[in-house]
């Protein structure tokens, strides 16, 4: 056939529900469960009119539970069916991490292959909706840590309708974290039929040759806008990595990029220590180490618990400290 | 606007057929066949002897740290047995006669308890998890398969497995919860066999009885004399029946008791009196029910030893199996593995390629306790 492919602009929360809805249509074994997931349509809308054109049986209201919707989802993977979970803020979700970590991430291996999880947990994280404590963390570091698991993180309505996709599509359980801040922030061209992106695969989403920063979720916009303020006033040119996927985390994109330009900063929501910019700055190491001509910075949240959002400005990371920190880098 | 009674009708049964000095109340005997009978007796009597059996492999350091059921083999037996083979049963870690009973092997629980991963493969078409060990986290996913079941619509009934200790835990009761309000095909066992580890059940509930707990989420629980066989056959059947007409779940308390130590890590003297045990040890289950099928003629000679062999057999097959490949570790860790996890599995290769022998590393080290256990050995 020629011709363009016919495209939508949608914003993140519907480009998550056409991924969805076009998932449910494909396979009846896809099915949805959570809190206020059915007649409320999520929180947040993603899972909007599901539940009308599929049945309370296959959009499930749970109970308000997190260890049994994802533990009952565990079940239900292993029975055959491919359940989505919806966990409504990620900082509940250590009420089920042990369900995550005991069992999601375990049963292919416990079972010698015989089962598999394949299942995702969706959960809306990070800042920027000036809600109480628990609402506006960053904990992607405790899902990529966990063998068996895989961690993606999306950085727009595109990338996040692929994504979720292919997560959906994958044998393993996927931990699947939607930046709640880009929810409404921008609409982008999604294609109307299905499109299936990559898991653990990054992607270049600026090219340069100077410096490379390293962002994922809501950081991206982040990155964006340092990088062009660097090409503006310092004339420097920025390779920005747009990782998507943390957990497997694309080595080879992110060693061909440093490889290139020799110098590298990590921007991410969690807090520092021991956080997602310690592999990546570890495997920066492995990968392009005779490259490097600077150390590898991070620019992260503070190691504090997360300060509530009167100080959030003050904790998240913004332009301007990636500013900063990419000019120390250059100059080093 | 008085205060009135909303729900006077609460009800716990307790079932009793056949009492410790084998007192059977006819009017409640389950009709079984001969046949019947008789593979009750023997899956009873091999949970027995391989329970033992695991217990001396251990002290002689021939498997690892071991839970045994002894004293539970009514329990277990009494209620797996109503269950069709596309039925799908859910242990605890503490079911080696149910599990046996439902078709996983001798040799495969004595490469679980020697931790290795082969253990925990349930044969291709076989409905069993596996082993799960952090106590009550199971339940959900019976609630899950149950959920499945209805939602693909087959007749299959779930029955999970768990100990007082775990009606303590959160996941108990989210998994009761949601299992009455999506009503599902499940039949959740409790064996309540008095102690977990040390802490008795006076200590883990105010309940008078962990039946009633179910009642809580609409869901019918019913108390049973766990080491009664055939009570244990009659309220399972009767609650998987419910399950399979679309009527939804129960709670059986199996009113039991661990005869033996938590596990083979555990020293039970510090913690209850021989008199109790003593006590216990004449209501055994096996003691009650050879009884009974002396009294109906039933009784055979020679299952004891028929078992014994069976289990010599697979020990001789497991210590046959030697030390298991390393690079196993990274067969089944993911269904699409991270390339760089490839680059791991290939930097072990290698190693294990320079080495001579191969597999000479992890032998001879102090095994790892399980929950709530110590290293020390009686």
């Amino acid at each position: 056939m020629a011709g363009h492919a016919a495209m939508s602009k949608l914003n993140m929360v519907k480009a998550l529900n056409l991924a969805l809805q076009q998932e449910m249509e494909r396979d009846p074994d896809v099915l949805v469960l959570g809190e206020d997931v059915g007649v409320d349509g999520g929180v947040f809308r993603v899972t909007d009119d599901l539940q009308r054109q599929f049945g309370s049986r296959r959009v499930i209201d749970s109970p308000l539970a997190e260890a049994a919707i994802v533990g009952t989802a565990v079940g239900m993977s292993l029975y055959g069916l491919k359940p989505v979970c919806e966990i409504q803020f990620s900082g509940f979700a250590f009420q089920c991490f042990h369900q995550i970590e005991n069992h999601a991430a375990r049963y292919r291996q416990r079972s010698q292959g015989r089962f598999g999880c394949q299942m995702v947990v969706r959960m809306p994280y990070g800042g920027g909706v000036r809600a109480l404590e628990h609402h506006s963390e960053s904990e992607e570091q405790f899902y990529a840590h966990i063998p068996g698991l895989k961690m993606v993180v999306p950085s727009g309505p595109r990338a996040a309708r692929g994504l979720l996709a292919a997560a959906i599509r994958d044998p393993d359980p996927v931990i699947f974290f939607e930046a709640k801040a880009l929810y409404h922030a921008a609409k982008e061209e999604v294609p109307d039929e299905p499109e299936v992106l990559p898991l653990g695969k990054a992607r270049v989403d600026r090219e340069g040759r100077d410096l490379t920063i390293v962002a994922y979720g809501a950081m991206l916009r982040v990155a964006r806008e340092a990088a062009e303020t660097l090409a503006a006033e310092d004339g420097v040119e920025t390779e920005i990595i747009d990782l998507l996927t943390i957990s497997p985390l694309d080595r080879e994109t992110l060693a061909a990029s440093v490889g290139k330009t020799g110098r590298a900063l990590v921007v991410h929501e969690a807090p520092r220590s021991f956080g997602p910019g310690a592999e990546i700055a570890a495997s920066i190491m492995e990968g392009a180490f005779l490259s490097l001509e600077a150390p590898v910075r991070r620019v992260t949240a503070y190691d504090v618990p997360f300060p509530g959002f009167a100080r959030e400005k003050a904790t998240v990371p913004d332009a301007a400290r990636v500013l900063a920190a990419a000019r120390e880098t250059l100059a080093y | 606007m008085p205060r009135t009674i909303l729900e006077p009708r609460i009800r716990i049964e307790h079932l009793s057929i056949l009492d410790a000095d084998g007192n059977l109340d006819s009017a409640l005997e389950p009709s079984l066949s001969a046949e019947e009978l008789l593979r009750l007796y023997r899956a009873m009597v091999l949970g027995r002897r391989l329970d033992e059996r695991m217990v001396r492999l251990q002290r002689q350091g021939r498997i690892g740290t071991f839970a045994p059921i002894k004293g539970q083999e009514a329990a277990q037996v009494g209620s797996v047995f109503t269950l069709r083979p596309t039925d799908w049963m859910v242990p605890s870690f503490r079911e080696t006669a149910a599990m046996i009973f439902r078709g996983w092997t001798i040799e495969q629980l004595l490469l679980f308890f020697s931790g290795h991963l082969e253990g925990g493969r349930p044969a291709p078409e076989q409905h069993d998890l596996p082993v799960c060990i952090p106590v009550a986290t199971q339940l959900p996913h019976a609630v899950g398969l149950a959920y499945a079941a209805q939602y693909r619509g087959d007749d299959a009934v779930v029955m999970a497995y768990c100990g007082d200790g775990a009606t303590s835990e959160g996941d108990f009761h989210e998994a009761l919860n949601f299992a009455g309000v999506w009503h599902v095909p499940l039949v959740l066992v409790v064996q309540n066999n008095q102690w977990a580890i040390s802490v008795p059940l006076k200590k883990q509930t105010n309940s008078a009885t962990i039946a009633q707990k179910a009642l809580a989420y609409g869901v019918p629980g019913i108390q049973v004399d766990g080491n009664d066989v055939l009570a244990m056959y009659a309220a399972s059947r009767e609650a998987v029946e419910r399950a399979r007409a679309g009527d939804g779940p129960t709670l059986i308390e199996a009113v039991t008791y661990r005869l033996g130590v938590h596990t083979t890590a555990d020293d039970p003297t510090k913690y209850r009196s021989e008199e109790e045990v003593k006590a216990w040890e004449r209501k055994d289950p096996l003691t009650r029910f050879t009884a009974y099928l002396e009294k109906r003629n039933l009784a055979v000679s020679g299952v004891g030893a028929e078992v014994d062999a069976e289990i010599a057999a697979a020990v001789a097959r497991f210590e046959a199996a030697g030390t298991p490949d390393p690079l196993g570790m990274f067969t089944h860790a993911y269904g699409a593995p991270p390339a760089a996890l490839d680059a791991q599995r290939e930097e072990m290769a290698a190693r294990l390629r320079d080495q001579a022998p191969p597999g000479a590393g992890g032998e001879g080290q102090t095994p790892v306790p399980m929950r709530g256990q110590r290293i020390t050995r009686r």
